[in-house]
């Protein structure tokens, strides 16, 4: 093409084809090309990609902060539940405990009133007994004065010998008694 | 040329795009010098600017600068060449993106309106820059024997076929790659142009200086045409430096990818 245009050129004159490049526009078209793809190279470039990587760095330090708090709430989630379900465990323990105490504070509290119950009962039995006696002993007297009394009424003697007439009581008590305790050996028989 | 009196009317062509040196005497300093380091002063600046202070909550001005290096980065480099090998061809590919840019667009601000890529060198440059790269990564990455069947020998072509594909492929993946990128962003900048000369100052021609209040009145309607093909070629301008960094990732990437 150049060989085509280059004799035409020539032939009209002075006048260069437009498809000749002039030799200073090479010249700088290299020197300017190179010094742009420097310039960028070494400073544009590398400024703005540091700025990119920074950029990315920010965004991911930014979701791995948020992903660090976000197990943060969870391990502490689990460590709650777990501790409440431990107090959960530990009142329901407490409480079978307590229920356990109480139901064995009753049975021992059942059996001290079962125990006092019967020492009130034997108590209360012994007393009966002595006083049963006592009013025996003053019965006998009793009785006694007055038999004797009937008696001497009866044989028309005063019978003033003390000894004499102890005597006689004492041994009809005796009979009197032995009658008694084979009537109530007969009794709690029958 | 007087208004009112009919002068010949010269059509803009190859020649309206001679520059004249802006200081006597030093030749190598014309518009496309100018306007090529001012760009690349620009966007030093307001990169360097941007990533300075660099930060994980950006300001305004850090935000902008991550705008345009991210539609560079992630859709063009990061598209085309895979997330693997990305990375090292991205100081390139942003720096030769808005290289492009902005000279493209150059051509549509006020007092610059010359679009740097319409002189050829700095296509030629940019796209043997790109040539050179993909094919020495490709061959770095291949070996010369790998990257040359890997470039010339399609998978699952049966093999009687290979004396027709070795040559096309070749052909169209070494030899042509570089010359259809340039001429694509050249032909663009020179065509859109002239285009716009074309109505611009045969609008002007047709309004000040034909003598015919009938062209006249065409002449208004060329120059509105002529604002909007100004609106078409901003257009241009910008899909034109997308496409060539497109491609230039895309040529790299097809170097280095693995055998399907």
């Amino acid at each position: 093409m150049l060989t085509l245009v280059l004799p035409l050129a020539e032939a009209a004159g002075e006048e260069p084809s437009p498809l000749l490049p002039h030799t200073a526009e090479i010249i700088f078209g290299f020197v300017f090309l190179i010094l742009l793809a420097i310039a960028f190279a070494k400073v544009v470039v590398p400024k703005f990609e540091k700025a990119y990587a920074d950029r990315t760095a920010a965004i991911e330090g930014g979701m791995n902060e948020a992903k660090q708090a976000q197990a943060e709430a969870k391990a502490a989630l689990e460590k709650y539940n777990a501790q409440l379900a431990e107090a959960r465990s530990e009142a329901a323990k407490i409480r079978e405990d307590a229920r356990e105490q109480g139901a064995q504070i009753i049975a021992e509290m059942r059996e001290q009133a079962g125990v006092e119950a019967e020492r009130i009962v034997s108590h209360a039995r012994t007393q009966i007994d002595a006083e049963r006696t006592q009013a025996v002993a003053s019965l006998r007297g009793e009785v006694g004065t007055m038999a004797t009394t009937l008696a001497g009424r009866i044989v028309g003697e005063s019978l003033e010998d003390e000894a004499r007439q102890r005597r006689t009581v004492e041994r009809f008590l005796s009979e009197l008694e032995a009658s008694e305790s084979a009537r109530a050996a007969v009794g709690t028989d029958g | 040329m007087i208004a009112g009196v009919p002068t010949e009317f010269t059509p803009p062509g190859p020649e309206s795009f001679n520059t004249t040196p802006i200081i006597d005497g030093v030749d190598w300093f014309t518009k496309p010098v100018l306007v090529a380091a001012l760009s690349v002063v620009v966007i030093v600046w307001f990169f360097w600017g941007a990533s300075r202070k660099a930060a994980v909550v950006p300001s305004k001005l850090q935000f902008a600068g991550e705008l345009g290096y991210n539609f560079v980065r992630n859709s063009i480099a990061r598209d085309a060449i895979g997330s693997q090998d990305y990375m090292r061809f991205v100081p390139y590919l942003t720096g030769l993106f808005f290289f492009i840019l902005l000279n493209n667009v150059a051509a549509s601000i006020p007092l610059i309106q010359f679009p740097t890529f319409s002189h050829i060198g700095w296509a030629y440059v940019a796209a043997i820059m790109s040539w050179v790269i993909y094919n020495a990564v490709g061959i770095k990455k291949k070996g010369l024997w790998g990257y040359f069947k890997h470039q010339t020998m399609p998978a699952g072509v049966p093999g009687w076929l290979m004396p027709l594909m070795i040559p096309i492929e070749f052909i169209s993946n070494i030899l042509v790659r570089p010359v259809s990128l340039s001429l694509r962003l050249f032909a663009n900048m020179f065509a859109g142009h002239i285009l716009l000369l074309v109505f611009v100052l045969g609008g002007e021609y047709m309004v000040f200086e034909s003598g015919s209040i009938a062209l006249g009145g065409v002449g208004i309607i060329t120059f509105l045409m002529g604002l909007a093909i100004a609106a078409l070629e901003l257009f241009v301008q910008c899909i034109q430096a997308y496409i060539f960094v497109v491609l230039t990732a895309q040529y790299i990437g097809s170097a280095i990818a693995d055998e399907h």
